[in-house]
């Protein structure tokens, strides 16, 4: 009995020791901002171009078409806004109940942190956009704390427009009767580079997901600063 | 023959030890949970709001001023300007409708008003019901 219990508080004991050691391993490795070649991923579809000369082939990455929407201010916004930036993306509407209060909270830590820096835009699309007019998108800009579209643009769009943008975006966004507020849609975050590419995809949900938003934005700031310098 | 037995009490005392903090916990946490699932996505994980958007229900002296409708305005919703700590907020706030039993708003409530710094007095669940009865009346803002 004795023998067996001490087996038994020992298997108990190795378990404890195991889950300890298997600790280190959750937490995140640590970046080192050394590393120059660091390199976010492109998210989409690619397509192979062979080149008419034989010469190694091309690789095309999906990027976000062309697009004209209208922001807090009034002002016509165009892909040119955003030109030689990078921006976080997401789809809102202004009486959502469900998961944009949570979402547009995560995105505004996002927006604090890089508050000072303006290589960073923010842009969020309603998905009511009958409902969301130009005042109803400034007074709720103005409420979460953002005073003018220079940074942050809260846009609209014929409802066509926006739910084609949301597919580019990887946004899944529906009208739905059936859920609280009459849409369904995910709080995906996009992350998107000066050549129109997605270079990352967050659940604004999850501060987990918000927190690697946070970690990427920079390596994609260090690549946007290597190409403008390769440029010169 | 010995072995089996003394295996089954190893896996259960192995069980109890991974297990009693959950057994202990499950009802006690039943209000948090209530509120994680129904409210805190608006309302904060700690009850902070959002800034001028979503009010905040730490420390809002619209529990303490609206103490007798509070179980209304979870089974009904608001709509329309309400002002907390001396703040204008605008939002539509669902109502919960059957989403809710009448002991669950009790248990969201007391949760709410015994938490993040409050002291609400708590109700009870006679109170939410007799508060409930008197819903069908409440002003929706239409």
């Amino acid at each position: 009995m004795n023998v067996s219990f001490l087996r038994c508080a020992l298997s108990v004991s190795l378990l404890a020791l195991s889950g300890a050691a298997l600790l280190p391993a959750c937490s995140p490795t640590d970046k080192t901002p050394a590393d120059a070649a660091e390199q976010l991923p492109f998210i989409g579809e690619r397509e192979v171009k062979p080149r008419a000369d034989g010469g190694p082939a091309d690789t095309v990455y999906a990027t976000i078409p062309d697009f004209r929407l209208t922001n807090q201010d009034g002002q016509v916004i165009t892909n040119q806004t955003f030109a030689g930036k990078v921006y976080v993306t997401d789809f809102f509407f202004a009486t959502c109940p469900s998961i944009c209060p949570k979402m547009q909270s995560e995105l505004l830590r996002v927006y604090t942190k890089f508050k000072g820096d303006p290589r960073v835009l923010f842009l969020s699309h309603t998905i009511d956009p009958a409902h969301d007019s130009i005042p109803v998108l400034r007074d709720y800009a103005q409420r979460l704390g953002i005073p003018d579209a220079s940074r942050w643009h809260f846009a609209t769009a014929s409802h066509d427009t926006i739910f084609a943008l949301a597919r580019t975006y990887m946004t899944a966004a529906q009208v739905d009767k059936g859920v609280a507020g009459g849409f369904a849609h995910s709080g995906a975050f996009a992350l998107v580079d000066p050549q129109r590419r997605i270079r990352g995809v967050y659940d604004g949900m999850n501060p987990l997901e918000v927190q690697r938003l946070l970690d990427d934005l920079p390596v994609l700031l260090r690549e946007v600063e290597r190409e403008q310098k390769a440029a010169k | 023959m010995r072995g089996r037995p003394l295996l089954l009490a190893c896996a259960g005392l192995l069980g109890a030890a991974l297990g009693v903090s959950g057994c202990f916990t499950e009802r006690q946490n039943e209000s948090a949970k209530l509120y994680a699932t129904h409210c805190a996505n608006c309302h904060g994980a700690r009850g902070e709001g959002l800034q001028r958007l979503i009010p905040p229900l730490a420390r809002a002296d619209y529990l303490v001023k609206n103490r007798a409708r509070l179980a209304c305005v979870l089974r009904k919703g608001l709509t329309g300007p309400v002002v907390v700590n001396g703040v204008e907020f605008n939002q539509v706030m669902p109502a919960a409708d059957a989403h809710l039993t009448d002991s669950q708003i009790t248990n969201l409530l007391n949760f709410i008003q015994t938490s993040w710094g409050n002291q609400g007095e708590v109700l009870t669940i006679r109170e939410v019901e007799a508060q409930l009865e008197g819903c069908g009346v409440i002003p929706d803002g239409h």
